[in-house]
């Protein structure tokens, strides 16, 4: 079944005003050996109510643990109507708004999206989206490189406090262009990057640098004092920031003196469920003296020919359906439908309600960690202050740990040991304003029994 | 006609919002450990509106869209077929929708055997040896290909191979991908008939040849007759072929691009496999790959041991080209491609690609009868077709622009315009599998209707749309006079 | 029909040349690139001080349907950039010989006269080629 409506009557009538006797002869220009015989590979077609219930089987086999796991993924509230609105067919089937009077409702949306991220951020101008925070990190990268013209060098600096993937990634993307991503260490007791990891680059040609905040480890980073190194040294900054975290912390655009250049990151705290890794959406802001090295769509406010206000995209020349080689990036379809979640999301949140959401993830966590280093074996790594996750040291291998837990319905936390061996037995954990004070309790009583049983073992 | 909307900036109000929403107010001795230089002064300039303002707003901006939901959209390149609600609500189970990214696999099995069984039928279908899923659109399984041929030909110490050979008529994300991954773009051009030049190829291969970018049927709506000789050419002088996927929905069930000679191809699952548009993504670009370019394929995929599936990491491909998503890709995406090639089944795929072709070769051939030129009148359609309006451009001042622009008064969408740029005032139009002879005859009579109004009242036309929410839109005013985030008024 | 003043120099690429009496030249692009273009939104132009080779792109042209590279027609230096096309792109299309010019180098050695540039009459036949 695939949705063909056609009669044989219809076909009868349709093969006879081409001029030919069957479909198949419409298939003549194509070489016969070519011609496949069958798709042995493909099961045979199911029906709605097979699927559907194929589909409930397989979703009840993964079950729904209680997750204590961020690293780049967090569980929010979302509320009912962000996607009862998103799943309309008129923004789900719709297409890429090139056709701008046919497109108002999206083109108005992304406006809308544009300004709420750029505000969130500090900064002055927005994209429609990359794909997701770990890509927009790599375009960020490549945007310095052209807007940087001083800098000659295509050297990023990367701490190792950024995300691990995100780090892999950027790499991945831009060092085929031949961009060049270098590691600032970070020191193993504070988790944090020092500014006087900076120092050997002193007098170099550097184009930018990247800062996470808050970090890999949910540390909080000297934003100010990393920032302001940069900008006297005419290395733009590139601020990857946790969108959630942006009610309550200082947005890029007012770190140090003057701000980072561009900000990017995941946008999927904001009403976007966790779904296993996507869709998500990368978000992009920036100074508008960067604007024209903006990948990806933008859309503009503008007038009809009547004096009446609409929007449309613009900039366009900049993109790959106009520029093609000399393109700012490849990209052509983005998160669209993602980004309509975000904005229904923000409007619904609101300050009040994003402002709150971060002070509870953050609230609840403390709880966590408080309950947590009670276990005999548990502390925490990182003295400092930290936001919405944090890092535990155990004093045994996490692995086997966390697979007791799991055993019990419970997802611990990232364990890092093969990320960053240097830190040991060390795990990721985070709660947000989904967790009661229960499930912390409930944690805190399941680890001191799975710490037990791997002491027993 | 709809009225405009106003910005949800406007509905703003200090003091509103949608409270039930909200967390309770946690204990702000909570945030005493964040140090004071790092928080933020005042609460983000978001909008401050009531649940049901924002739910009227949302909804009411909705309706000013065109949609395949409410009307035909024939856009060329784009694959705008039914999106089956089915795909959308078993993507939407709660528990897929509740899994973190990084959960193990254990608590995992479901979603990593639909995963696995995806990668299986895409490989089937494209006549391909492996699969990844993690690129997040076209362009970037695009980039994922091209990384690979580069990859492969480092990897045998082959390099001075970076240049890659695209025909003059391909979508533009080609060349754009080529150069984002470091290699030099050499355009070959096309014949009279709409094949590639291959004397012109035989030309510009040699040592430097990575690989050629080919799509087929072509970005022109036919089919590269010399494919298999094109293959010869470029394998023989050491470059690979990739196929640009975009328009598989018309050989889908007939022709699998791995029998052509293709070494990688990138699937466009938004398109052809019937994932969302959403108003501009997000897709999924799953790459396939011949034998040769499997150890390049970019991280993770999904591997089976036994009855177990788990994920392949950097460690199982250590040649891998790397990672391209955070995590693993558009994993709910993959999920609505997942459910749509199960309720096809290899009958349904089968008539996909012969539903899409009659469709479009009816079209043409009413079109056509109805007086409107086509650059290739002797060619077969493939999926999609053109229809040149240099003739009403020249005589009656009227241009594709307006044509596309009366059509959406007449309740559909406009066709691709101004793409492929080789032919001029050209319209691509593909109708799709999912659309039924009633409305593709409904369209026909909209064009002719046009066509009449062109010629005795062509200011209709060229002052196109006069029913939509907005007349047409001043670009230039648009790029010169940048607006593209709301300040308010000041008082 | 484009207009195509006789005592310019031109190339293929649709860029004009006018020596100055200082031995600076004066670059822009053609009545017929302008057209082709249509509104220009934005221009980008070298800074002075800049060296550049003979089809070396150094400026930028956008409008809403394209972005062109404009190419040095000959190898010098760049003596200044336009500075009133960075509020005023539109002046290129209204008078792109005149106020509208892009940019002033002054030759290398021998780069102007050893430069392959077109008369006007050979530009002419160039633009009848390419059916403009």
């Amino acid at each position: 079944m695939a949705f063909i409506p056609h009669t044989q009557a219809d076909v009868a009538a349709m093969v006879d005003a081409i001029g030919v006797a069957r479909i198949e002869d419409l298939f003549d220009e194509i070489p016969p050996g070519l011609r496949i015989k069958s798709l042995a590979g493909v099961p045979t077609a199911l029906n709605e109510m097979e699927i559907g219930r194929l589909m409930s089987e397989r979703a009840r086999a993964d079950g729904a643990p209680l997750s204590f796991i961020g690293a780049g993924a967090y569980e929010h509230h979302i509320p009912a109507a962000v996607w009862g609105i998103t799943t309309r067919g008129e923004f789900y089937s719709a297409y890429t708004p090139y056709q701008a009077e046919a497109s108002q409702g999206t083109l108005q949306m992304i406006y809308e999206f544009q300004t709420m991220i750029a505000r969130l951020t500090g900064m002055e101008v927005a994209n429609a989206s990359m794909y997701d925070g770990a890509s927009a990190t790599a375009e960020a990268a490549l945007m310095a490189v052209r807007a940087n013209r001083k800098s000659k060098a295509a050297r990023i600096l990367v701490p190792a406090t950024v995300h691990p993937h995100y780090r892999r990634v950027a790499v991945t993307t831009a060092s085929n262009q031949g961009l060049k991503f270098e590691e600032l260490p970070y020191c193993t007791a504070e988790g944090i990057t020092p500014s006087a990891s900076l120092a050997r680059y002193e007098g170099q040609d550097i184009t930018a640098l990247i800062v996470q905040q808050p970090n890999f480890f949910g540390r909080l980073e000297d934003v100010d004092a990393l920032t302001d190194w940069a900008r006297a040294r005419g290395i733009l900054v590139i601020a990857i920031v946790n969108p959630t975290s942006l009610a309550l912390l200082k947005p890029p655009g007012e770190w140090g003196a003057r701000g980072a250049a561009i900000a990017v990151d995941e946008g999927q705290p904001l009403g976007l469920p966790l779904s296993s890794g996507g869709p998500y959406l990368g978000f992009m802001t920036a100074r508008m003296e960067h604007v024209r090295q903006l990948p990806g769509r933008i859309v503009g406010r503008t007038l009809d020919v009547a004096g009446r206000e609409g929007f449309t995209l613009t900039l366009q020349a900049r993109e790959q359906h106009i520029r093609r080689a000399k393109a700012t990036s490849n990209i052509c379809t983005n998160q669209g439908l993602a980004v309509t979640a975000a904005t229904i999301y923000m409007s619904l949140m609101g300050p009040q309600g994003l402002t709150r959401t971060a002070a509870a993830a953050h609230a609840r966590t403390r709880e966590l960690i408080a309950a947590l280093t009670r276990v005999p074996g548990v502390r925490l790594a990182f003295p400092g202050p930290y936001f919405h996750e944090a890092v535990l040291t155990l004093d045994r291998p996490v692995a086997p740990v966390l697979k007791s837990l799991s055993n019990r319905g419970i997802l611990g936390g990232l364990d890092l040991s093969g990320y960053f061996p240097e830190l040991g037995n060390a795990l990721l954990v985070c709660a947000t304003e989904t967790k009661t004070l229960a499930d912390v309790e409930r944690y805190r009583a399941q680890l001191t029994e799975a710490m037990q049983a791997a002491r027993a073992a | 006609m709809p009225q405009r909307e106003p910005l949800i900036f406007e509905y703003s109000r200090a003091g509103r919002g949608a409270s039930d929403q909200w967390p309770h107010e946690a204990d702000p001795a909570a945030l005493a450990d964040l140090p004071a230089a790092l928080r933020r002064a005042a609460p983000p300039q978001l909008p401050e509106v009531g649940e049901l303002e924002a739910v009227r707003h949302f909804t009411r901006l909705s309706q000013l869209n065109f949609s395949i939901d409410t009307h035909f959209y024939p856009l060329g390149s784009c694959t705008m077929k039914y999106n089956p609600k089915a795909c959308n609500q078993y993507a939407m189970l709660p528990e897929f929708l509740a899994r973190h990214p990084l959960a193990p696999e254990s608590s995992g099995q479901g979603l990593l055997a639909c995963l696995y069984e995806l990668q299986e039928m895409l490989k089937a279908v494209s006549g391909m040896e492996g699969v990844a899923l993690s690129p997040m659109a076209g362009a970037h399984g695009e980039f994922a290909g091209v990384a690979m041929i580069r990859a492969y030909h480092r990897a045998r110490g082959d390099l001075k191979r970076n240049e890659i050979i695209v025909p003059e008529a391909a979508h533009g994300t080609n060349p754009a991908t080529a150069t984002m991954c470091g290699c030099a773009v050499r355009e070959i051009p096309i014949e009279p008939e709409g094949d590639v030049d291959v004397a012109a190829l035989e030309a510009a291969v040699g040592p430097n040849t990575a690989g050629i970018m080919l799509t087929n049927p072509s970005t022109l709506g036919v089919f590269e007759r010399r494919i298999e000789e094109v293959a010869r050419i470029v394998h023989e002088a050491g470059g690979l072929l990739y196929y640009d996927g975009a328009n598989l929905n018309a050989i889908l069930g007939k022709v699998r691009p791995g029998d052509m000679g293709f070494d990688v191809i990138q699937m466009n699952l938004h398109k052809t496999f019937s994932t969302p548009h959403g108003g501009g993504g997000p897709g999924a670009g799953a790459v396939g790959v011949g034998a040769r370019l499997v150890p390049f394929l970019p991280v993770p995929l999904v591997g089976r041991e036994g009855e177990r599936y788990r994920w392949l990491t950097e460690a199982d491909l250590p040649q891998s080209i790397g990672r391209l998503s955070g995590f693993m890709g558009n994993t709910g995406v993959l999920l609505r491609a997942y459910i749509y090639m199960r309720l096809l089944g290899r009958e349904g795929m089968q008539s996909v690609g012969e539903y899409a072709t009659l469709n479009a070769n009816y079209l043409m051939a009413r079109l056509r009868a109805a007086g409107f030129d086509v650059p290739y009148p002797r060619r077969r359609a493939g999926h999609e077709f053109i229809v040149t309006l240099k003739r009403q451009a020249r005589e009656l001042n009227v241009t594709a622009m307006d044509f596309a622009k009366r059509l959406l008064d007449y309740g559909f969408h406009a066709p691709t315009t101004y793409f492929p740029l080789l032919v001029p005032e050209c319209l691509l139009i593909e109708p799709t599998e999912t659309e039924s002879k009633d409305v593709l005859d409904a369209f026909v009579s909209a064009m002719s209707q046009i066509q009449k109004e062109a010629e005795q009242e062509p200011a209709r036309v060229t002052t196109a749309p006069h029913t939509m929410p907005v007349r047409r839109l001043d670009d230039v005013r648009a790029a010169r006079q940048l607006d593209l985030t709301w300040k308010p008024t000041p008082p | 029909m484009s207009k195509v003043p006789a005592d310019l120099k031109y190339t293929k690429s649709h860029e004009w040349v006018r020596a100055l009496a200082d031995g600076t030249v004066e670059v822009g692009i053609t009545d017929h690139a302008q057209h082709a273009l249509g509104d220009l939104v934005f221009v980008e132009v070298p800074e002075a001080g800049r060296a550049v080779k003979a089809g070396e792109p150094c400026a930028v042209v956008e409008s809403v349907k394209a972005a062109s590279d404009v190419y040095a027609p000959l190898a010098g230096e760049v003596t200044g950039g336009n500075g009133r096309l960075g509020g005023e792109p539109q002046v290129v299309n209204s008078d792109p010989y005149g106020e509208g010019w892009l940019m002033r180098l002054k030759p290398a050695a021998g780069a102007l006269s050893g430069a392959a540039l077109l008369t006007a009459g050979e530009y002419q036949r160039v633009l009848e080629a390419e059916g403009g």
